[in-house]
């Protein structure tokens, strides 16, 4: 524990002067109060209630390099491999924006690119976003908040709405020697009316041992929507941990999809806040994992204002020994009446060592609302299995059939046609190309 | 075709199938009829390569190679097809798909090209209208909210696309309504030929009206206590299953008596 901590304070006191922002008297203040935030608490251990599950002491062993280690020449590749069509690219390579693989299109009312640069340019407006940070909710939270480098930063002008999605790729690419740390910092400000749509992907090598520790704040204005995805694809052997934290202004929308597919631990937290009335969510998430992967969503909506409307739907999909967590926290605080929230998560094993920990918690102070939740984890209905069989599609065919049939409650409803189209070839196992003809039926609506 | 000896099968342990023997030729069609829980519907799924049930002894031999050495999708690509009596619900998978996967599975192991796509739809719009079927069952997931006719439908259309040789029907007439009993029986006597064979698994005489059997036969206490021509079927509709479940019960280990024409 003390390890950890003294490690991370003695890069801090090395770092303190190079990282962005350090003139800046109310940046440097809040980087060392969340250090020492940091030196307090530690990383989480296992008696946090909220960490029961996941334990991360594998990353508090590890003396992780903060230092950001220079862009190499595979960074050029990797991009092309994971970029995706019809979209703006905002490219960080081992934590530092890339403008050379970046993609951005000019838009009036619109800033987009890289939080340091917008720091660099204009440090009243960051922090005037930044200034209200929340204190870091655990020892995550603080180090990305004292030792941030850069991170994705969209600010958009009332009424501003942003048609292309934006495609934020975040590439480790470890330089040999020590295992890297990367903090990405996000910050989405949409004003009034203004919409985005954005994915963040993470990836990186399988072969090396990084962490990523990321946070996004997002602030929806008035009826503003903000539509939110990341795709968790990093190497088989990083960890990854996120904080997603929303706060939506009366009659805003925040959508949010979780995917996640890599890491040996990931962990995503993903709370929204209704300030004002009538504010939407809808709360996707999907993991899939063989081999000793661990997954981890915990999830708060918190209603504090009437006529909320929530929608939560998770699916995990696990094989081999993989595990997962999910913790979907829904808050109905005594004001909000007429809230609407129903969640959900289900869960199909694939084998018997996988193991899934589900908890939805509902706390609801307010009467007149409207609240449901279930979940379930099951395996693949052998009845089902044989039907398909009896058809002549081999056994691994009809698993991975009926394992997209599972998935495609949560991927048919990604809008991003690229992201989706993406996703078939992440399920695992192989089914036949029948020419166009989508393995997916339509969903019965009844 | 297909051979069928001294089968016994046990199902969680408990004996269903008590020493089944059954010929069947290319070109025949034999009807199974019995009382409820005699084994019927146990007999299809062995034939298919269910899970679960528990071959104690005898044979099955089907185009001269053992049959029960076969897994399902073996069974289904040297031309076995079980229309299920319970059609089974798949959520998030369109029918179509299916239908396509089946079909190119059955071609590829046959060493024939995959269809291309407008080849595919030619075919299955010509088997839809011989089912008298909405192309919009295609889209939907496979037999999920269909009526319980539309799922035997549903079997009946899958079976014409792939073109089996040797096709079990399990109560496929069970929950058809008058006019889909015979779009039903129709698509059945299409694919009548004399590479083929047909299983027919029926409570009713009805179905039997419309596609005349070769051979009844009567499972009763997991045996064939009674086999006979189309009229079997007649005087059991007049008669029911007492008198021959009485004497499948004296019968003890005999082989079945015969009704009517010589037995084979
Ligand atoms: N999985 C199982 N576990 C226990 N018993 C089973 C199982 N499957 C079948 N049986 C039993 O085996 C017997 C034969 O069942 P089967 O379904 O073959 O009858 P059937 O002749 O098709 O009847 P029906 O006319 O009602 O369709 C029944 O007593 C049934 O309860
Ligand atoms: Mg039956």
């Amino acid at each position: 524990m003390s390890a950890a901590r003294e490690h991370y304070r003695a890069q801090f006191a090395q770092r303190e002067a190079e990282l962005p922002g350090a003139t800046l008297p109310w940046l440097r203040r809040q980087r060392a109060e969340a250090l020492e935030r940091f030196a307090e608490r530690g990383l989480p251990t296992l008696r946090d209630e909220d960490w029961k599950y996941t334990n991360v002491a594998a990353i508090e062993k590890r003396p992780f390099e903060t230092r950001p280690a220079a862009a190499n020449g595979l960074a050029a590749r990797e991009v092309a491999r994971f970029a995706l069509d019809r979209c703006q690219r905002v490219v960080f390579v081992n934590g530092r924006f890339v403008p050379e693989l970046s993609r951005l299109d000019a838009l009036a009312g619109a800033t987009i690119g890289s939080l340091a640069a917008a720091l660099a340019r204009e440090p009243g407006r960051v922090e005037a976003v930044l200034a209200a940070e929340p204190a870091a909710a655990h020892g995550f939270a603080a180090l990305n908040a004292a030792f941030w480098s850069d991170g994705l930063w969209i600010d958009l002008a009332p009424g501003t709405v942003v048609e292309a999605p934006l495609h934020a790729l975040y590439l480790t690419l470890p330089d040999g020697g020590a295992s890297p740390a990367t903090f990405p910092l996000n910050v989405v400000s949409a004003a009034g009316g203004a919409g985005v749509t954005l994915l963040e992907h993470y990836v990186g090598p399988d072969d090396a041992i990084y962490l990523t520790d990321a946070v996004t704040r997002i602030v929806a204005g008035e009826g503003a929507t903000v539509r939110h995805m990341r795709l968790q694809q990093e190497g088989r052997r990083a960890f990854h941990i996120a904080e997603v934290g929303a706060a939506q202004a009366t009659g805003s929308r925040f959508d949010s999809l979780a995917l996640a597919f890599g890491a040996m631990l990931s962990r995503a937290g993903i709370a929204t806040r209704f300030d004002g009335e009538g504010c939407s969510t809808e709360l996707l998430g999907l993991y899939v994992g063989d081999g000793r992967r661990h997954f981890d969503h915990h999830t708060l909506i918190d209603h504090a204002h009437p006529r909320g409307v929530s929608r939560e739907f998770y699916k995990g999909v696990l094989d081999g020994a993989a595990r997962a967590v999910f913790n979907g926290r829904v808050v109905v605080r005594p004001d909000a009446q007429r809230t609407d929230a129903l969640q959900a998560n289900h869960n199909l094993l694939l084998s018997d060592e996988a193991e899934v920990d589900t908890k939805p918690q509902l706390e609801i102070y307010a009467d007149d609302v409207k609240c449901s939740h279930g979940a379930t984890v099951g395996q693949i209905d052998p009845v089902q299995r044989f039907y398909l069989r009896a058809r002549g599609i081999d056994d691994a065919q009809a698993q991975a059939l009926l394992v997209r049939a599972f998935a495609a409650e949560i991927v048919e409803r990604v809008r991003f046609a690229p992201l989706r189209a993406r996703l078939q070839g992440l399920l695992p196992g192989q089914i036949a190309d029948e020419m166009g003809v989508s393995p997916c039926a339509e969903p019965v609506t009844n | 075709m297909l051979e069928i000896r001294n089968l016994h099968v046990s199902v969680e342990g408990k004996p269903i199938l008590r020493g089944i023997d059954l010929d069947l030729r290319a070109g025949e069609v034999h009807a199974i009829m019995g009382p409820n829980g005699s084994g019927k519907s146990t007999l299809a799924h062995v034939l298919a390569g269910r899970d679960g049930y528990v071959v104690t002894d005898g044979e099955v031999r089907y185009r001269g190679q053992d049959l029960l050495a076969l897994a399902p999708e073996e069974r289904a690509h040297e031309g076995v097809f079980l229309a299920f009596q319970y059609p089974v619900e798949i959520p998030g998978v369109a029918n179509v798909y299916l239908l396509k996967a089946a079909l190119n599975a059955l071609r590829k192991h046959r060493g024939e090209a995959e269809l291309d796509a407008m080849d595919f739809l030619a075919l299955v719009r010509d088997k839809l209208g011989l089912m008298e079927m909405d192309e919009a069952l295609l889209y939907r997931a496979v037999n999920q909210g269909f009526s319980g006719g539309e799922k035997k439908r549903n079997e009946i259309l899958q079976m014409a696309v792939l073109e089996p040789r040797l096709a079990i029907l399990d109560e496929t007439d069970s929950g058809l309504d008058i006019d889909a009993l015979k779009v039903v029986a129709n698509g059945v006597n299409a694919l009548r030929n004399p590479e083929r064979a047909i299983v027919l698994v029926t409570h009713y005489q009805r179905l039997l009206d419309h596609i005349v059997p070769d051979r009844v036969h009567v499972l009763a206490q997991g045996r064939i206590a009674r086999s006979g021509g189309p009229e079997l079927a007649r005087e059991l509709e007049a008669r029911g299953y007492g008198w021959i479940e009485a004497q499948a019960g004296e019968g003890g280990r005999e082989a079945a008596p015969e009704a009517g024409e010589a037995g084979r």
